[in-house]
């Protein structure tokens, strides 16, 4: 069996804790053995992105030590993923630790498909859906097709491409408030190009970049939601016994 | 930390659309143009201009033999001031009283057109695009296309201001009036100054590439021609070219090569028919040796300046090329002024970015923008820290090494957090989530019971 240690991200923990449940959901009815680390907090992006690089590295240190030992680790979050996997070693070159961790962390999506080599879950969702591709797992962890794949194999869906699936939704971090107004610019274009899709249901594989397209399709009184990929797939799925 | 105001770009309907479709349209072309093997391409431009800017002094040593053994001359210019007087010292000499100058954004950075009126002397640009800005009294709004910005109708209303001419709003139309007054001013002119977009070290040649003839035209028609390069635009060998020719027209405009792409060597010798009589190479420093002393941040020198970054970046395509503080705009920009100027001179400039990384995954040199724009930030950072922000970032850095109270605290300060500062900033442009009744961990441990 496949021993998986979830790390669920800030966000996800005290924003959308649906989403890691359903995430621990689909990976045990996927066969992993999944288990929760309470000692982890964040993946210390925050602080690396606003430059405060001593501060993000003992907090990197932190999940070095949280996951010690963990077969594989996997994250709901293309951004938090990337962040461990590609910017640890900016933080702190020539770790070991950063080194064996590598290649042992994965996004949700790319561990379903690359990993378990599962692309159909046995899900079903009725309803038009678009997939925003979102930054760093575009770009940093080259995933694309993945996703989308598993989204095509969920019963009912149907899936729909926006003309701008890869440009930025604008949120990222500490940016969405240091530049409100570029940020806000931003994703009214990106609600602009779902709109145009005529889908009722915007899906990320990342809950930051929902959180700031959800809270300007609120505040553009929208009817269109938002979902993380792992709420889609775990949409009437048996929990595993 | 002071951030620029953008409302006004932000605001302005008609700009919005200009900048969003016309970068768009760039994007699109260069997707179209680009073939199977543009990554292999990318690897081996960066692969030159990494060697190239690793042994620059080499190759600039044997640059200067070569132009000078083809009868040209080599200036080196420390910063724009150097450069600025001695095209005003010779042009003085000559008594040269016009000069036509192609588009080139070095001399933009050395304010040369400044320099010159100053002097009395009438600089006049033939790039249809800056034409028409210069004309309107305004500077580069992109890298490339510098008047992106401006509708057929702006362009209308600057000629018939100007020129005189009548209401025009065809492109060809508008195209005929530009080349008409500026045909006279060909004719006049004593001097042509151009740029370079490539300094070929062992032939001892510039390269200029070009949509209009205008850059041509400047470096053939006078009788002397001064390129102003910057030292970083060095190239080894004539054959590279086969690999910069296309990753640029193919980034920057997607074509698959520029209209005309011009291989000037010396002036003009014994027996040939035309060409200038002197030809000068003026060597632009001006902070670039100190860049290139940055080990990490070197390869910011490896640009071609295309404009791919900029016809890319969501950032530039909502604030335009006028809320940038420097000549160039855009991610390239992002990360050269602070470089250039000092990161205390804007030190927003590299946190505005939200790290998409659309920038580095279409530089045609694999410029690493996003993790140098991060570098910056850490610089910033240690040079200058925002008090109250390191404060806040060492206190959420103990808290996040402090799991209990994490979970204890992190709860209470999403439920409780006043609508200001930060808060009230995302407010400003969307709504936030309702906190959730129970965290994650809340919940897993419910479920483990």
């Amino acid at each position: 069996m496949v021993r998986v240690s979830l790390f669920v991200t800030c966000v996800v923990d005290q924003v959308f804790p649906n989403v890691g449940m359903a995430m621990a959901k689909v990976l045990e009815a996927a066969g992993c053995e999944v288990e929760f680390r309470e000692a982890q907090t964040c993946c210390a992006q925050p602080a690396f992105n606003s430059g405060y690089r001593d501060q993000a590295r003992t907090v990197a240190e932190h999940f070095l030590t949280t996951f010690e030992g963990a077969e594989y680790i996997v994250v709901p979050s293309g951004s938090c993923c990337s962040m461990i996997s590609h910017h640890f070693a900016e933080l702190l070159p020539g770790d070991n630790r950063v080194h064996d961790l590598e290649p042992r962390v994965f996004e949700f999506s790319q561990f379903l498909t690359n990993v378990l080599k599962v692309e159909d879950v046995g899900a079903s969702f009725d309803g038009l859906v678009t997939y925003h591709d979102s930054c760093h797992a575009l770009r940093e962890l080259k995933i694309k097709d993945g996703p989308r794949k598993l989204l095509q194999n969920v019963r009912g869906l149907r899936l729909v491409e926006m003309d701008t699936a890869e440009e930025c939704c604008g949120f990222g971090g500490t940016f969405s408030v240091k530049f409100p107004e570029i940020s806000g610019g931003m994703v009214r274009t990106k609600i602009d190009a779902i709109e145009r899709t005529g889908a009722s249901t915007v899906v990320s594989i990342d809950s930051s970049c929902l959180m700031q397209i959800q809270g300007a399709l609120d505040r553009a009184r929208s009817k269109i939601r938002t979902m993380h990929l792992a709420e889609v797939l775990a949409n009437t799925l048996k929990a595993a016994e | 930390m002071k951030t620029p105001d953008v409302t006004a770009a932000l605001g302005d309907k008609k700009l919005q659309l200009a900048i969003y479709s016309a970068t768009a349209r760039l994007g699109e072309r260069r997707r179209e143009t680009i073939t199977s093997d543009h990554e292999e391409l990318r690897q081996y431009a960066h692969d030159i201009k990494k060697h190239t800017l690793d042994h620059l002094d080499f190759y600039l040593e044997q640059l200067e033999r070569n132009v000078e053994a083809r009868g040209g001359k080599v200036i080196w210019a420390k910063d724009g001031a150097e450069a600025c007087a001695f095209i005003q010292n010779l042009a003085r000499k000559r008594g040269v009283k016009v000069i036509v100058k192609s588009k080139s954004m070095t001399t933009e950075e050395i304010h040369l057109n400044e320099h010159l009126e100053e002097v009395g002397i009438e600089a006049v640009e033939t790039d249809l695009g800056e034409y028409i800005l210069q004309l309107g009294g305004e500077k580069p709004f992109h890298i490339i296309a510098p008047a992106l910005h401006k509708t057929k109708e702006d362009v209308s209303d600057i000629f018939e201001k100007h020129l005189h001419s009548k209401r025009e709003t065809s492109p060809e139309g508008l195209t005929k009036i530009a080349r008409v007054a500026l045909r006279e001013k060909f004719l006049e002119a004593g001097m042509g100054i151009t740029g370079a977009n490539f300094l070929v070290a062992d032939s001892g040649a510039i390269v200029l590439v070009e949509n209009e003839g205008n850059a041509r035209l400047s470096s053939s028609a006078p009788k002397i021609h001064v390129a102003v390069s910057g030292i970083e635009k060095v190239i080894p060998r004539a054959q590279d070219l086969g690999v910069f020719l296309k990753l640029l027209a193919r980034s920057a405009t997607g074509q698959p090569l520029s209209v005309y792409t011009s291989f000037l060597a010396g002036a003009k010798r014994e027996g040939e028919p035309d060409g200038p009589e002197e030809f000068y190479l003026v060597l632009l420093d001006n902070g670039r040796t100190r860049l290139l002393a940055d080990e990490s941040k070197r390869q910011s020198l490896y640009c071609i300046r295309c404009g791919a970054c900029l016809n890319h970046c969501p950032v530039y395509r909502k604030i335009g090329g006028y809320n940038y503080p420097w000549v160039y705009s855009g991610p390239i920009g992002k990360i050269l002024t602070p470089q250039f100027m000092g990161i205390e001179h804007d030190p927003w400039l590299p946190f505005a970015s939200s790290l998409c990384g659309a920038c580095g995954e279409v530089c045609p040199v694999k410029i690493e923008i996003p993790r140098i724009l991060l570098e910056l930030r850490s610089d910033k950072v240690a040079n200058d820290p925002d008090r109250a922000e390191l404060w806040s970032f060492k206190v959420w850095a103990w808290v996040m090494r402090h799991p209990k109270f994490y979970a204890r605290l992190a709860p209470l300060a999403l439920s409780a957090a006043p609508p200001v500062g930060p808060v009230k900033k995302w407010l400003s442009q969307r709504d936030l989530p309702v906190p959730p009744a129970k965290s994650f961990r809340d919940l897993w441990k419910e479920r483990s019971k």
